[in-house]
């Protein structure tokens, strides 16, 4: 059990935590239970753990899977810097979220998984684990222009002079067409 | 109690076994175990969720209903006396209490927390992410489904959910007294006060014989574990690859199957499964063990160690998957990418071992092997296999029934410039194989055409043991090659899982 990243399994339980959390309180809302205002205040809770937790950190040894679409939020939770980066923080804050949802029962269950979660990350925080964005890898750009090398300082090999054509031939045929010279050679429409 | 079932590894072999006499496509099903068993937990979860908001409801109704004192239906209903006959009917019994305290004293309420707690707990440890890559965590987690079945079974003791009595509704029937509750107390009126007892406990029922025969199941497998096994050789691979031949008494095995293996010395609890390697006619079965993570390294880390003593080895299986089937068909297309060649040694052996006894149940002409890997390091071993079988062929005449295709994925410039400085060798430079190996990835479609007009009349069975991005194309050019005409070719795909 050495290898074990406790954060990983800490995400993923409070992830859940904060959907129970939301589903708790949409019941204790809509259904207009006692106290429901505190239903109210644990669909806020939720959606905040929803967007923290969503991002999955990056695991330490192998490769980490993204979740689907989660780059967007990677931004976010960086911004935070140390606030997210630190599991005691996140371990801290998921049971102060936790606490004022206990009071309601239709939320209490979120109450007791965020509390579990919190718990899991303490243990992730104690042994030192920390959260990393996982970076998408920059796209290496073939540069324009880098394999165009410097044109050759010396011009091509000719053939021997018997063998080159006639010189004034080869002036005329590189006069551009519509001049108002006459064509030295015969031009034909040919359909290729 | 459909959860339990898809687990019981060996009623599952057993069931496979009796059904051999039935189509395959049946015995197929039994393959899906896992899938059935993540699916019914999804169901669970869902059903746990509807529960418990219905309950919410109820619990919040319940509650208005005791504080109402406007002499309404309900609080009539609610006031139903606790002390005499117990034919009360709501649960919350002064006017003082919340909710969560009625629900924290009430065994239906703590052991319906208790295990809904245990269920959030197994599902977020099962997640894929977390299974592959810290497999103890999920599997010691996983264990608190004890808890979640002793509570479900708990759970409806009190007798919380109340039911009017059959006597009751014939002297107070809710359609014809309801109206005039306010004249239930009024003993010259037709309707009595209604009486309520509790509903039984009956989740008892559904859990019982799926119960029973789980446990009899994890005996079973700790019986089987405590039998003897001796390890008759040890063979260290390169690239850390153990090999472990061994023999126990009573021990049969068919091709593909694969064994749980325990080590006590590095850990009690830990089974993991291994494909068997060896052929059923030999007599002794083996495994190839790669260094994959703690429990592997620690293990071949042992082995090493020649002066102390040989570790003891539990082995509990075998278990079995599709390879069963390969000897069923004429052609067999065989496809193992990486680790996933382990099941074909155990294949191509056999085959080989039925082939030279002329065995009549051996219905395959023709094997097309296709080996897809990064590099050969970790293989070295089943590269020495293919040159025995290339030979053993050679003696016997029949260099055609095996054909074998290694492509190596993880190729650079250096490995194609040697190939093709070395290119009119006999023998290919990396495998000391005559086949030459290929680079990069196979071309399934030129495959698939080759081998549909090379058999035009046959049936091919197409196996494969590796990732599902591979499974997704082979499975598409079966179908794609598989011939509208039932009597001509027809490829039938089959995928091991692991």
């Amino acid at each position: 059990m050495g290898q074990i990243e406790w954060a990983m399994w800490a995400n993923e339980q409070a992830l859940a935590s904060g959907l129970i959390l939301i589903t708790g309180g949409i019941v204790a809302t809509a259904g207009q239970f006692t106290q429901w205002y505190l239903g109210a205040y644990s669909i806020a809770a939720g959606v905040l753990i929803c967007m923290l937790e969503y991002p999955r950190g990056k695991r330490s040894k192998g490769s980490t899977m993204e979740r689907c679409g989660q780059k967007y939020l990677t931004k976010v939770v960086k911004l935070f810097g140390p606030l997210t980066r630190n599991y005691y923080i996140r371990a801290f804050l998921h049971l102060g979220l936790a606490v004022p949802a206990g009071f309601l029962l239709a939320t209490i269950l979120g109450t007791a998984c965020l509390a579990i979660a919190s718990g899991i990350y303490l243990l992730a925080a104690i042994r030192g684990e920390q959260w990393s964005p996982i970076e998408p890898k920059p796209k290496e750009r073939p540069q324009i222009g880098g394999t165009i090398k410097q044109p050759p300082s010396n011009p091509p090999p000719r053939p021997p002079a018997e063998a080159r054509k006639k010189p004034s031939e080869e002036e005329a045929a590189g006069v551009s067409p519509g001049g108002p010279k006459e064509n030295p050679m015969p031009v034909t429409d040919e359909v290729v | 109690m459909l959860i339990l079932l898809p687990v019981c590894r060996n009623l599952l072999s057993f069931l496979r076994g009796t059904c051999s006499l039935y189509r395959s496509t049946l015995r197929k099903q039994l393959d899906h175990n896992l899938s059935f068993h993540k699916l019914v937990g999804y169901m669970i979860c869902l059903h746990t969720a509807i529960h418990i908001i219905a309950h919410l409801f109820n619990l919040e109704r319940y509650s208005r209903s005791r504080q109402a004192t406007d002499g309404s239906l309900a609080s009539i209903l609610s006031n139903l006396p606790h002390q005499e006959n117990d034919s009360w009917l709501n649960p919350i019994q002064s006017s003082n209490t919340t909710v969560v305290y009625v629900t924290f004293t009430s065994i239906a309420g703590l052991t319906g927390v208790i295990i809904t707690m245990a269920l959030v707990l197994m599902v977020t440890s099962a997640m894929e992410f977390i299974r592959r890559s810290y497999f103890e965590v999920f599997w010691y987690t996983h264990h608190i489904f004890i808890i979640y079945f002793i509570g479900l079974g708990i759970h409806g003791l009190g007798g919380i959910v109340r039911g009017q009595t059959e006597e009751s509704m014939a002297e107070n029937h809710p359609h014809m007294c309801a109206e005039f509750f306010e004249k239930w107390d009024d003993p010259a009126s037709h309707c009595k006060p209604p009486q309520f007892e509790g509903l039984p406990a009956e989740s008892w029922k559904w859990i019982l014989a799926p119960g029973i025969l789980y446990i009899f199941e994890r005996i079973l497998r700790f019986y089987r574990s405590q039998q003897k096994v001796v390890i008759t050789k040890v063979v260290m691979h390169p690239s850390k690859v153990l090999e472990l031949q061994m023999h126990k008494h009573g021990f049969s095995m068919e091709v593909g199957q694969y064994i749980f293996v325990n080590c006590p010395s590095i850990s009690y609890l830990e089974w993991h499964p291994f494909t068997l390697t060896s052929a059923p006619e030999e007599d002794f079965f083996s495994i190839h063990i790669r260094a994959v993570g703690d429990w592997t390294e620690n293990l071949i880390r042992t082995f090493e160690q020649q002066y102390s003593s040989v570790p003891r080895i539990q082995v509990d299986g075998p278990f079995g998957t599709v390879s069963e089937d390969v000897f069923q068909y004429e052609v067999a297309v065989l496809v193992g990418a990486g680790i996933g060649v382990t099941p074909f040694a155990s294949i191509l052996k056999s085959i080989w071992y039925k082939f030279q006894h002329a065995d009549h149940n051996l219905e395959t002409q023709k094997i097309y092997f296709y080996w897809i890997c990064r590099e050969m390091g970790a293989f070295a071993w089943f590269n020495d296999l293919l040159a025995a079988l290339e030979q053993e062929m050679e003696e016997l005449g029949k260099v055609g029934f095996l054909n074998y295709r290694l492509f190596l994925t993880g190729w650079d410039s250096s490995f194609a410039g040697h190939a093709a400085l070395n290119f009119d060798k006999a023998n290919d430079i990396l495998t000391g194989l005559k086949q030459k190996t290929f680079f990069g990835r196979p071309m399934w479609d030129n495959e698939f055409s080759t081998i549909a007009t090379a058999h035009p009349k046959s049936a091919v069975g197409v196996f494969l043991c590796g990732p599902q991005t591979l499974a997704k194309s082979l499975s598409k050019c079966c179908h794609q090659y598989s011939s509208l005409d039932p009597r001509k070719v027809q490829f039938y795909f089959n995928k091991e899982n692991f």
